[in-house]
Formats: structure tokens, C-alpha cells, sequence
């Protein structure tokens, strides 16, 4: 074995308090398992903002539509590498996807995103580019009128009875899509959940907590992102449209926050065998990552923000640097969220008799580069699909420009 | 004593002796000798797995946690020598008269890189109400979490009830490990594959006993088939008061202990 590893766990051993099976020594699931459902959170959330505009036909957030589909696509496309680079044994991943053990919550992971990437988020930027990609196709010079003729997979028919056809399926999609991303982050959250030797991830509530900080943490993103790619582009803020995310937004906190402290006050209440040390576990380790970070950074002062802007009616330019802050912090807050679950979980012996201590290597495959990098790869794909597929909605006019002629 | 009734004694006792001589040699199995025993299987026949059952009984009172069974298995089963990666291991229970508890494993006491004892006597004697050590091991649960979640099907129970890890196949998402509510699973540092106790199935299938048995000193461990009414582990089961850790979480473990003190997790 690496000298280093050895090194690092007696360091490790040091800062032990009380006793841990010896094992337990290494901490098995790094950052990388950390940002792993950060990442699928936002994809969930961010598609289930994009469904509002069509299922429930609210037009306000219709500036936001596209954008969150490509957010969303962006963010599934890096998903799995988190999980591919935290493996033993990388190069055998795909058994995963060859032969699952259909009783492993893991191994239905393949069949989910295959799924939920395929079916619904393909399928669904598909129709609803495929008009704009003929049109494109059509103006364009090499290699982008390629590229759009190839996406729009060599189909020209931008009759009104295709088009309709189009928003047709777009409709169906959404409505199979809803309770695919509810399946794909609660599916996230029942990996964890269903652990049953595991006092601080067993919990009926895990799927449905990681769900509705997935769809806060999608819409903040989706908010933040439009704040900063209109302005780029030289164009105004629609008001209307940011108030309305921010008003799902705060919706959406609460409800989070309400069944986070539901579990909470579940927990104290039932007062099981392990709530000595979880008591010690969130009084000491975790302070700082849960209450001050997850719970007041990431929830109270944004969910303050947000009840501050309404009841006082500030003007439009406080407003956006308001929603800009709490999309920011609550960002801050889910990611610190997902850290206290995973690394959380882990820092407390299964004896229940101690805490460990994660030492986070800086570089290295797990190390915090690496999250970093991980990070930041979505927001390059993110700008590669802007490039590819505009979400602003340009062709329209051109598109009339064509079809009439 | 007359001898006449000497004489009467003798003639009962000689071919008495030869009798139970004759029974012991024909006795399908020495439970002292050969718990790993094949008894089951048919002479000449090969080693039948679905005629078995392993588990393992454990006697706490009988442990002196010398340590030998941890390095008999770190040699037979090339775990990693460092005491962070470990197929069994002992824990050392010191109860103290204020009626608190302190454990400790026996091994991680020492760092033999720096030569230093890290807490050998970490408790003045004067207040120790009593203590114990207690052998740790792969529970080779009947319900066993670490093979419902495996994604692969990499870990998996033989017909003779141990579970294994197949290192060809396992993808190292330590899922596993998370899973196991004893903490007997680690991610082997050189394979990069889940590692755990296997009761050196290697041996066992030969009839041979795991090493942390064979070496023990003072017959804290007993190992045994469950199916044979002869084995020593089906008599532990029946002498013995016996408890197994965890029962909460119905995992259904096949290590079972004779004088489980409830301080133990």
C-alpha cells in the first residue's frame, strides 16, 4: 500500500475522538460524492422549472424555458463523472450498465439517466429546437449549418402541422419528464436513505429532502443565470419573469425547510440509540456547515431576503441585487447541504462511540481540484450549448422570414 | 475392594473401552480437531457447498486479546499490515467504576512507524470496575445490507452461507462498505476492490479451520457448520447464553457470542 495513504490515516487516527471500528479510519465517500448529487439536484430542479411553462402554462417564466433545459442538459452530461472517477476500478463501470444487480439502489443508476437523458431531456430540447435548427440550418454558412442540419437530424418539414406536432410532443414529454426528475434526485436521495446502518442517512424523508433542495437549488440557478447571461447580451431583465422564479423560489425553500426541520425535530423526538453522538456530531463537527452555513446562509437569510422584498416593495434595481444575492447564498447552502449529508454520515463511528475527521486531499483524483474542476465543467458545456443551440429565441422572426418565403 | 468385584469391573471396563475407542474413530467429525469439517459430504465425492453452513461462535471470557487471530489472518489473507484495514480485529472494553466506557482496538494502540505507544493504559487502574476484549469479524449475515446493495452483484453469499467479494467484478463504489452496519468492509489499497473476512474460505472447503481459530491460544473462537448436528458450533449454540450484535437491524448474523456484555456495538 501507498506509504502516503498510511501516513494520511495515522494523521487521520490522531484526531479520532472516542473509539471507531478500525476500519472506518478511511473515509469512503469523498467530495466527489458530494458534488455527485449537487450536480443532479440542479439538473432536476432545473428542469422541473422549465416544465412549468408548459405543464402548468405560466408565461412569465417563459424567458427562462430554454435556458433551463440547456442548464439542465449541461449539468446531466458531467453527472456521472464524479461517480466514474470516485471508483476503485473505473475501467469497469460499465458492468454497472451491462449486468446490474436489480436489488441494488446503485445499480438502477444506469437505467435512471439513461432514462431521464434519453427519453426526456433529448427528446424534449429536440422538439423544441427542431424548427429553430431547419431555419438555422437554412441561413447559416459551414460548419454551423452542418452542425444545426445534423442536430435536426437531416428533418426540413417546418409546416405549421409539424410545428404543432412539435409543441404536441413537447407537452408529453413534459408531463413523462415531471416525475423522471423527481425520479432521478429521489432515486439520489433513496441511495442514502435507504441505508439502514446508517442512523444520519436512514430516513423515509431522504428522497423527498433531497428533491425539494434539488428544486431550490435548480431554480436559483436558473435565476442566477439568467441575471448574469441578459445583461451580457445587452438586453433588459425581464421583471415579471425574475419576480416569478423568485416567488417559486421562496416557495420552494420553505417547503425544503420545513421537511428538513420536520426530520430534525423527528430525530430529537424519537431520541433513538444514536442521538448521542449525532448530538455531538452537529454540535461540534458540523456546526459550522449546517447551521451556520446550510441552515442561516443557505435558508433563513435568503427565505428573510425574499419576505423583505415583498412586504417592503423595494424598487426593481435593490430587487435584482436581492434575488442575486439569495440565488448565490442559497447555492452556497444546498452545496453545503449535500456535504453534510455525505461527509456528515461518515464522520461518526457505526459504534456509535466516536467521530472521525475527513482529511480532503487538495489534488489528487478525489481531491478538491478535482470537485473544483468538476464544478465548473457544466458552466463550459453550458456555454458550448448557448453557442450551439441560442435559447433567446431569434429564429422566431427569422423563421416567419423563411417559412413565407 | 474385593476382588471379586475388581475382576467384574474389568471384564465391563476393557471391551467398554474398546467400544467408545471404536465409536470415536468412526464419529463422522472431531469437532476439536476439524469443525471445517466435510462429514457431509459423500467419501470421494468432491466438496459439496450446499451440504454446509459456516458460522462462527465466539467466546468473550476466553479472549485475552493477545492479537494472534488479527495477524494470523493479515498473513493467510495478504490483508494490509497498517490497523486501518482489517478482516477481524479486537476491541478492548474497559468499564470504569463511574460507570463509564472507554474502547479501544488492541491494534491501533501502537504506531510501529514511530515506535510509539499511542494509549496503552489508557485508564488508571484504580478505577477499572472490569474489562473485556471482544474479537470483531465479518458477521456473514443471513440478510446480509452489503449484498443487497452491491450494483454489480460482485459481493455475494455462497450456498455454504459466507459472504464473498469477487475482485474480478467489483467496481470499488464502496457501497458496500457504507452498507455494513459492523464496519468489516474496506477498500482494499492495492486491488481497489471491497475486502473482507471470507472465514478463509480457501481453508474451510479443505476441511481446514479459518487461521484466527487455528491460531487462537485459548479456543475463543469456534468454528463450525451449522447443518452438522456433530459440529463444536452447534454445541456452542446450545451450552451457551448467546447474542449477536446488532439484532435491531435484522441482518440475521452467523457470529455468535457466549457472554455479549451490552456496552457492545
Amino acid at each position: 500500500m501507498s506509504e502516503e495513504l498510511a501516513e494520511k490515516l495515522w494523521g487521520v487516527l490522531e484526531q479520532v475522538t472516542g473509539f471507531i471500528y478500525p476500519n472506518e479510519t478511511e473515509l469512503h465517500w469523498s467530495i466527489l460524492i458530494v458534488v455527485y448529487p449537487y450536480l443532479t439536484g440542479l439538473v432536476a430542479g432545473a428542469f422541473i422549472l422549465a416544465s412549468l411553462e408548459k405543464v402548468f402554462d405560466i408565461p412569465e417564466v417563459r424567458p427562462t424555458y430554454r435556458l433551463s433545459l440547456l442548464t439542465a442538459l449541461a449539468f446531466l452530461l458531467i453527472a456521472p463523472l464524479p461517480l466514474l472517477l470516485h471508483l476503485g476500478r473505473p475501467e469497469r463501470a460499465y458492468e454497472i450498465f451491462l449486468t446490474p444487480q436489480l436489488r441494488s439502489a446503485m445499480a438502477m443508476f444506469g437505467f435512471v439517466y439513461a432514462w431521464y437523458l434519453m427519453a426526456v431531456l433529448l427528446l424534449e430540447i429536440w422538439f423544441e429546437y427542431r424548427r429553430d435548427l431547419i431555419v438555422w440550418a437554412r441561413q447559416e454558412r459551414a460548419p454551423m449549418r452542418w452542425i444545426h442540419r445534423l442536430l435536426a437530424l437531416y428533418s426540413a418539414d417546418v409546416s405549421p402541422e409539424a410545428v404543432a406536432f412539435d409543441k404536441k410532443a413537447i407537452h408529453v414529454i413534459t408531463i413523462i419528464g415531471i416525475p423522471s426528475a423527481f425520479l432521478l434526485h429521489g432515486y439520489v436521495g433513496f441511495i442514502f436513505g435507504s441505508v439502514k446502518a446508517n442512523p444520519w442517512w436512514s430516513s423515509v424523508l431522504m428522497p423527498i429532502v433531497f428533491l425539494m433542495s434539488a428544486i431550490v437549488s435548480g431554480i436559483a440557478l436558473v435565476l442566477f443565470l439568467y441575471m448574469v447571461l441578459t445583461p451580457l447580451r445587452g438586453e433588459t431583465i425581464d421583471m415579471r419573469c425574475l419576480d416569478k422564479v423568485a416567488g417559486y423560489l421562496f416557495y420552494a425553500v420553505i417547503v425544503d425547510f420545513s421537511l428538513e426541520a420536520l426530520d430534525f425535530i423527528q430525530r430529537l423526538y424519537e431520541s433513538e440509540e444514536s442521538i448521542k453522538i449525532l448530538a455531538t456530531l452537529i454540535t461540534g463537527k458540523l456546526f459550522i456547515s449546517l447551521f451556520v452555513i446550510q441552515v442561516l446562509l443557505g435558508m433563513v437569510i435568503p427565505l428573510g431576503i425574499m419576505v423583505a422584498t415583498r412586504l417592503l416593495g423595494v424598487n426593481e434595481e435593490l430587487r435584482k441585487l436581492l434575488y442575486f444575492t439569495s440565488a448565490i447564498l442559497i447555492q452556497v447552502g444546498i452545496f453545503s447541504t449535500r456535504w453534510n449529508v455525505v461527509i456528515g454520515g461518515q464522520l461518526f463511528s457505526k459504534s456509535f462511540r466516536g467521530l472521525t475527521t475527513y482529511k480532503m486531499d487538495i489534488a489528487g483524483i478525489e481531491g478538491l481540484l478535482t470537485a473544483l474542476g468538476l464544478l465548473i465543467l457544466p458552466f463550459i458545456v453550458l456555454i458550448v450549448l448557448l453557442k450551439i443551440l441560442p435559447p433567446w429565441g431569434k429564429a422566431e422572426s427569422e423563421a416567419e422570414a423563411v417559412t413565407s418565403r | 475392594m474385593e476382588r471379586r468385584t475388581l475382576l467384574k469391573g474389568a471384564i465391563l471396563f476393557i471391551p467398554a473401552g474398546g467400544v467408545l475407542r471404536s465409536v470415536a474413530r468412526a464419529a463422522p467429525a472431531e469437532p476439536a480437531d476439524k469443525p471445517g469439517d466435510t462429514s457431509n459430504d459423500k467419501p470421494g465425492d468432491k466438496y459439496d457447498p450446499a451440504s454446509h453452513y459456516y458460522g462462527m461462535g465466539i467466546e468473550i471470557e476466553k479472549c485475552i486479546g493477545c492479537g494472534l487471530c488479527i495477524q494470523a489472518c493479515k498473513e493467510e489473507n495478504d490483508v494490509p499490515r497498517e490497523p486501518f484495514f482489517c478482516r477481524t480485529w479486537v476491541e478492548r472494553y474497559t468499564i470504569k467504576k463511574d460507570d463509564t466506557v472507554v474502547v479501544e482496538s488492541i491494534e491501533q494502540n501502537r504506531n510501529p512507524r514511530k515506535g510509539e505507544a499511542r494509549s496503552t493504559h489508557t485508564v488508571n487502574e484504580a478505577e477499572i470496575q472490569r474489562t473485556f476484549f471482544v474479537p470483531k469479524l465479518c458477521n456473514q449475515c443471513e440478510n446480509p445490507p452489503c449484498v443487497q446493495v452491491c450494483p454489480v452483484a460482485a459481493t455475494y453469499t455462497t450456498p455454504d452461507g459466507v459472504i464473498l467479494v469477487d475482485t474480478e467484478r467489483c467496481i470499488g463504489c464502496r457501497y458496500c462498505i457504507q452498507a455494513c452496519p459492523y464496519g468489516a468492509r474496506y477498500l482494499h489499497p492495492r486491488t481497489r476492490v471491497a475486502d473482507k473476512c471470507t472465514f478463509c474460505y480457501h481453508r474451510i472447503v479443505q476441511g481446514l479451520l479459518p487461521a484466527c481459530v487455528e491460531i487462537c491460544p485459548t479456543q475463543a473462537r469456534v468454528f463450525g457448520d451449522l447443518r452438522s448436528k456433530a459440529s463444536q458450533l452447534v454445541r456452542f449454540r446450545r451450552m451457551k447464553q448467546i447474542a449477536v450484535l446488532k439484532p435491531h437491524l435484522n441482518t440475521q448474523p452467523k457470529v455468535y457470542y457466549a457472554g455479549l456484555d451490552g456496552e457492545v456495538r
